[in-house]
């Protein structure tokens, strides 16, 4: 017995054992105890409720949507949302992230400093508190009749930003759909509303001072022998940063950047604290309607898991392709 | 007879302070037509600083540098024309990782001088042969060896048909049995009337290819003559205890 007690193998065998029991011991005692309560309570367990009818309106949809749909349907319309404002608020931090992170590079004086103000300003102040900053900018613009209009068929009012849309309605070409006042709306073009605005400025304005921290250390990482090769070659600066600079930060940018992307996704939840429809926003009404909170949360949980790993995929194989070929 | 000819590289005063320090302290250098300068002098004689200073790699601060008859100042396209007539090869050869060997030679033809893609491969092919490794065109850098990468970073250098080619250390980083190769082709380049200003501590490549050999020490270039006065009878006791230290042993 003695002997078997200080084989290595044997315990090395016995300590997994009793971590996966005890795993498996709290997860059955976890569910018996849920399936226990819900009964006592009267709630039926399943996902049987997503073919009811959801009986609540949603404010903003990028599909038809009407309180007599289900909660199926509901809830397609919050991941939809959720999509939309992550997938974009990705592309403008990504845009907004590069350029002040090349501008804190700069030589000029005053550029560098201000995006070291607007970076240090801006990561350290929590997401929630800029989000009602936002939400109180857009909602306190003029009236739609007093309008911005600093574009043509561009109106930014306390009714959210009007920009131009693509009207498919008229047969296979689309027609530039041009927004314009006619009364106290806009009639025609595309109208993000406030909460939309105020959620998406929120998250790329943070989100873009953490990308542009990690485009100035991708650059950064660029042995400064390659600028000097490219410039001994007539170079300009802005062709050395395109073609020479920027391919090989990438390589050390793609992995933290996939983070920041992630964080986009998992901080888009933060809408609810200004009413904009995602995908958690929708599944909690959905919650407090039927009170089936294990199976909404975990449907929250299962598609927050699938973008993640769908982003991190993507990225993982964005980063393989821009790796250095070396022997 | 080259004497005739006003100088491709003149430097006239050249000083430089790196905050206190002064690197460069009143250079004067004239370089002819086709001539081939080796540098020599102990490290921190400020060897690298001036021929980084002719492309503008460093700024000078006083003085004044002309190049194939452009003065060298804040004009940034006076700049880069001197630029583009001037090639420089580095100790650490800094070829472009994410490009291929081809890429690496055809980005300043395309994007500078503005010639097409098939043109700028011609050229580059030409120069690969040239530097004897046309067979490595679609590698990468990281797949070659230091002299491989070396002859291509020299094959670079020459893809805008430059007037001057400046190296800087350019066998410093290299195994021993690798610096042959790369001296083969500087001397070939040097054989075909190219302007070169080499910084290198070979020895016999210097006394075999250079016209001029110019010795500095703290700064100040301390001696100028030809090959064969300098390594026999070196004017300066300077260069007298430098060249012991390095040919003695």
């Amino acid at each position: 017995m003695a002997s078997l007690w200080s084989n290595l193998r044997f315990r090395g065998l016995l300590y997994q054992v009793l971590v996966v029991g005890a795993v498996v011991a709290l997860g059955g005692w976890l569910v018996h105890n849920t399936l226990v309560n819900l009964a006592a309570r009267g709630i039926a367990t399943g996902l049987g409720f997503l073919g009811r009818e959801a009986g609540f309106d949603i404010s903003e949809s990028v599909i038809a949507f009407s309180p007599s749909d289900t909660y199926a349907r509901a809830l397609l319309v919050g991941l939809l949302n959720t999509l939309v404002v992550s997938g974009l608020g990705i592309v403008s931090a990504t845009v907004l992230g590069t350029l002040i992170g090349v501008a804190r590079l700069s030589g000029n004086w005053l550029v560098g400093r201000l995006s070291t103000v607007y970076i240090e300003s801006i990561r350290n102040v929590p997401l929630l508190l800029q989000l009602f900053v936002w939400y109180g900018v857009v909602t306190s613009l003029p009236v739609a009749r007093l309008a911005l209009h600093p574009l043509p068929g561009v109106f930014l009012s306390n009714r959210g930003l009007v920009i131009p849309g693509l009207d498919w309605s008229q047969g296979w070409l689309p027609i530039l759909d041009i927004p314009h006042l006619a009364g106290f709306n806009f009639v025609g073009g595309l109208t993000l509303s406030p909460e939309f605005a105020a959620l998406l400025a929120g998250l790329t304005v943070y989100t873009a001072a953490f990308i542009a921290e990690i485009v100035r250390a991708g650059i950064l990482a660029v042995p400064k022998g390659q600028t000097e090769a490219a410039l001994s070659l007539g170079l300009s600066r802005g062709q050395i940063l395109r073609l020479v600079i920027l391919p090989q930060a990438l390589r050390v940018i793609v992995p933290p950047l996939t983070s920041q992307y992630l964080n986009i996704a998992k901080n888009s939840p933060l809408a609810i604290a200004i009413g904009y429809p995602d995908l958690v926003a929708v599944s909690n009404t959905a919650i407090n309607q039927t009170g089936q909170a294990v199976e909404g949360v975990a449907l929250v949980m299962v598609v927050f898991l699938g973008i993640s790993l769908a982003l991190s995929a993507l990225m993982n194989w964005y980063n393989k392709r821009v790796a250095l070929v070396t022997r | 007879m080259i004497m005739q000819d006003p100088p491709i590289v003149e430097l006239n005063g050249v000083n430089k302070w790196y905050g206190d320090f002064h690197v460069l302290k009143d250079i004067g250098l004239e370089v002819a037509r086709g001539e081939k300068v080796v540098v020599c002098g102990p490290s921190g004689s400020g060897k690298s600083t001036m021929i980084r200073c002719i492309n503008r790699l460093e700024e000078h601060q006083s003085g004044c540098i002309v190049v194939d008859g452009v003065e060298l100042g804040d004009d940034l396209k006076a700049i880069e024309a001197i630029r583009r007539r001037v090639g420089m090869v580095f100790q650490s050869f800094n070829l472009f990782p994410h490009l291929t060997v081809l890429e690496n030679l055809t980005l300043a033809p395309i994007r500078v001088a503005g010639m097409t893609p098939a043109e700028a491969a011609d050229t580059a092919m030409a120069l690969l042969e040239r530097v004897r490794i046309p067979d490595q065109a679609a590698k990468y850098p990281g797949q070659l060896s230091g002299g491989q990468q070396q002859r291509v970073a020299i094959a670079r250098a020459l893809c805008l048909k430059p007037k001057v080619m400046l190296f800087d250390e350019p066998t410093s980083a290299l195994d021993p049995e690798m610096v042959g190769e790369v001296l083969d082709v500087m001397t070939a380049l040097a054989s075909e009337g190219m302007t070169m200003i080499c910084v290198t501590h070979e020895m016999a490549f210097a006394r075999a290819v250079a016209d001029t050999m110019v010795f500095m020490d703290e700064g100040r270039v301390v001696e100028v003559a030809k090959p064969a006065l300098f390594f026999d009878h070196p004017a300066n006791e300077r260069t007298r205890r430098f060249l012991g230290k390095i040919i003695g042993h």
